[in-house]
């Protein structure tokens, strides 16, 4: 007998018992389920829920990959160890050295992100009696990938908590969750425990220990330098888009969340409307400050200019306006959903975002706030693209009829 | 008697003026952040919806319906006076802390809701009661709230250092444990509030509305 008929056994004997959705999870994840819909006609499709999550965690293994080399990379690049990397195949990067520490630093994170985050969703699914969703395959793998490398583990298990009971649970489970409960698992990060979420110091492995001591090593983010009107030494526009530069674990390469995109646009899984939206909103919103600073209407003392004055297309190789666009905004259950919608909902993200970041230098991103915001008003943006629509012909059919 | 008992055990549970009928959240937000402020906050509105409350139905029977609100109005805003210039004499320090919020009594829907929906229309005694009962419906939610945001957010309750200090890492802090600044935004405030409403509400499913 094959492991899959074994299961089905299985589960025909524990139908109805308690812990009969714990395990019908695990089931359904590895094998489609044997029992088919009853009746009539239905469209025959074999992306389930499961498999288009599965597909979104596909797209995110290379940045996840990427950045346990970045993790090792930087720190030892910091330290002195390592000379910098020359480009994204360059000789210092992909090193077994960089491979050990970064997965030691953040392969931990992974674990305590699904260990903790799968454990509230069976422990809800077996008390409310439904069964296991989803939702949190693609959470779980976004959570490690938006955090800084030093996070400590337990905040980080409090913060899913907090995260998937309050942002997702409380509303009724996958697919009813106004906000998206990985960017609701940072915020709760940063605004608890904000001295480990922000600031000069948790960006680059062990840089908190070392703080103080004569091995003290920078642990800064370009945004953060840029926001005090400085700049990284060493850091090309190159660097940038590889990734080979400080953040959070799995957002620094441009490159690998562009090749994600059009994995995602190519399996049409993620909206390219919201893409492509959200990165003209960034652009849009960083030509404006552009031309603030063109007109000369801040001078270079102003707290503002570092930011400002940034080049307008960098906004998006900088931070993390890119995986924001790609991972987070097109969340399929906190995106807007009529096709128009997308496009104002993925605009008003991009420039929100750069607005966050270049005003309010204490929050240098701000992709996660925007984000956040617009997942509240996505409703109200479908409610009224809806009601256009509705407008739009009833004028026809007067104009017919008349 | 069994029906004056309710008028007080009722709003401490089924009938909470916070979590079942939502009113006088504002203050339950703003000002939780330490217990001694909640406890502070709950003393004074119970002294003013006790006194308010036999005020209003003694004076039940003279107050022109039309200008019924005015004199509920003056009959609060006369007792936050003088709950604010008690504070300030004895209390200066947690006066400040609570600000505006002492001035805000007036404006508590709580008070408001209870003069016209019972004080009007009762007796001194009954109404005595009833205010007792929903002020004390009010200060154990604002208890509950403050001692779990002072004790998360500052790790210390009453000012006391409970989980050791923070900055000379003893206690839990020497385990790397940090306190959650979340705790002291109003937003956790209202995240508390309504899991206390979750929690209410699963225990006893006859509250639960469509």
């Amino acid at each position: 007998m094959s492991l899959k008929n074994k299961l089905h056994n299985i589960k025909e004997k524990y139908k109805g018992k308690k812990m009969a959705p714990a395990f019908n999870a695990l089931h359904t994840f590895l094998y489609l389920p044997n029992e088919t819909t009853h009746g009539g006609t239905h469209v025959k499709a074999a992306d389930d829920l499961k498999r288009t999550m599965n597909i979104v965690i596909i797209a995110l293994v290379p940045c996840l990959i990427f950045g346990i080399f970045n993790a090792g990379y930087q720190h030892y690049l910091a330290t002195g160890a390592i000379e910098a990397s020359n480009g994204f195949l360059g000789g210092t990067f992909w090193t077994f050295d960089n491979l050990i520490h970064g997965a030691w630093k953040v392969l931990p994170l992974v674990i305590v992100s699904y260990g903790v985050g799968l454990a509230v969703e069976f422990l809800f699914a077996v008390i409310k009696g439904h069964e296991v969703e989803e939702g949190y395959l693609v959470t779980g793998m976004l959570v490690p990938l938006i955090v800084p490398v030093d996070i400590p583990l337990w905040m980080l298990a409090v913060a899913v908590i907090f995260g998937v009971v309050i942002g997702k649970e409380v509303f009724g489970g996958t697919g009813m969750n106004i906000l998206n409960p990985a960017l609701t698992i940072r915020a709760f990060l940063f605004f608890a425990y904000p001295t480990w979420m922000s600031g000069d110091k948790v960006w680059v492995s062990e840089a908190v220990e070392r703080a103080g001591t004569a091995d003290a090593i920078s642990g800064e983010t370009l945004l953060g330098a840029y926001a005090q009107n400085n700049t990284l030494p060493g850091v090309d526009v190159w660097d940038m888009f590889w990734g080979l530069i400080p953040g959070s674990i799995g957002e620094t390469s441009k490159f690998l969340i562009i090749i994600g995109a059009l994995f995602l646009i190519f399996t049409k899984i993620g909206s390219w409307r919201i893409m492509l939206s959200t990165v003209i909103g960034a652009l849009v919103m960083g030509l404006i400050f552009n031309g603030v600073v063109d007109a000369g209407w801040i001078s270079d003392s102003s707290k503002f200019y570092g930011l400002m004055s940034v080049p307008f297309w960098q906004h998006l190789i900088i931070g993390s306006v890119l995986f924001g666009a790609v991972y987070m905004a097109t969340d399929p259950v906190t995106a807007a959903q009529t096709n128009k919608g997308k496009w104002i909902y993925g605009f008003l993200i991009g420039f929100i975002s750069i607005m966050i970041r270049v005003f309010n230098p204490a929050y240098p991103e701000g992709v996660f706030l925007a984000i956040l915001l617009m997942n509240v008003f996505a409703p109200t943006i479908d409610h009224y693209v809806i009601q256009g629509n509705v407008k739009k012909r009833m004028k026809r059919l007067k104009v017919k009829t008349a | 008697m069994a029906k004056d008992s309710k008028l007080i055990l009722d709003p401490l549970t089924d009938n909470n003026p916070i979590t079942i009928q939502v009113l006088g959240i504002c203050s339950a937000l703003a000002i939780t952040a330490e217990l001694e402020a909640s406890i502070v906050m709950s003393i004074s509105v119970l002294f003013v919806m006790g006194v308010g409350n036999v005020v209003i139905s003694l004076m039940r029977n003279i107050i022109p319906s039309k200008i019924r609100i005015i004199a509920q109005l003056i009959v609060v805003a006369t007792l936050v006076i003088i709950v604010d210039q008690v504070l300030k004499a004895y209390a200066y320090e947690l006066s400040k802390t609570l600000g505006a919020f002492v001035g805000l009594i007036i404006t508590n829907c709580i008070i408001m809701g209870r003069f016209e929906a019972f004080a009007l229309g009762n007796g001194p005694w009954r109404s005595f009661l009833d205010g007792i009962g929903n002020a004390l419906g009010y200060a154990i939610i604002l208890i509950i709230v403050g001692f779990f945001r002072e004790l998360l957010g500052s790790g210390t309750l009453l000012g006391i250092e409970i989980l050791g200090d923070p900055v000379a890492k003893t206690g839990l802090y020497a385990y790397g444990y940090e306190n959650n600044g979340f705790m002291l935004l109003s937003p956790m405030a209202l995240i508390v509030v309504g899991i206390i409403i979750w929690v209410q509400r699963s225990r006893n499913k006859a509250l639960i509305e469509d």
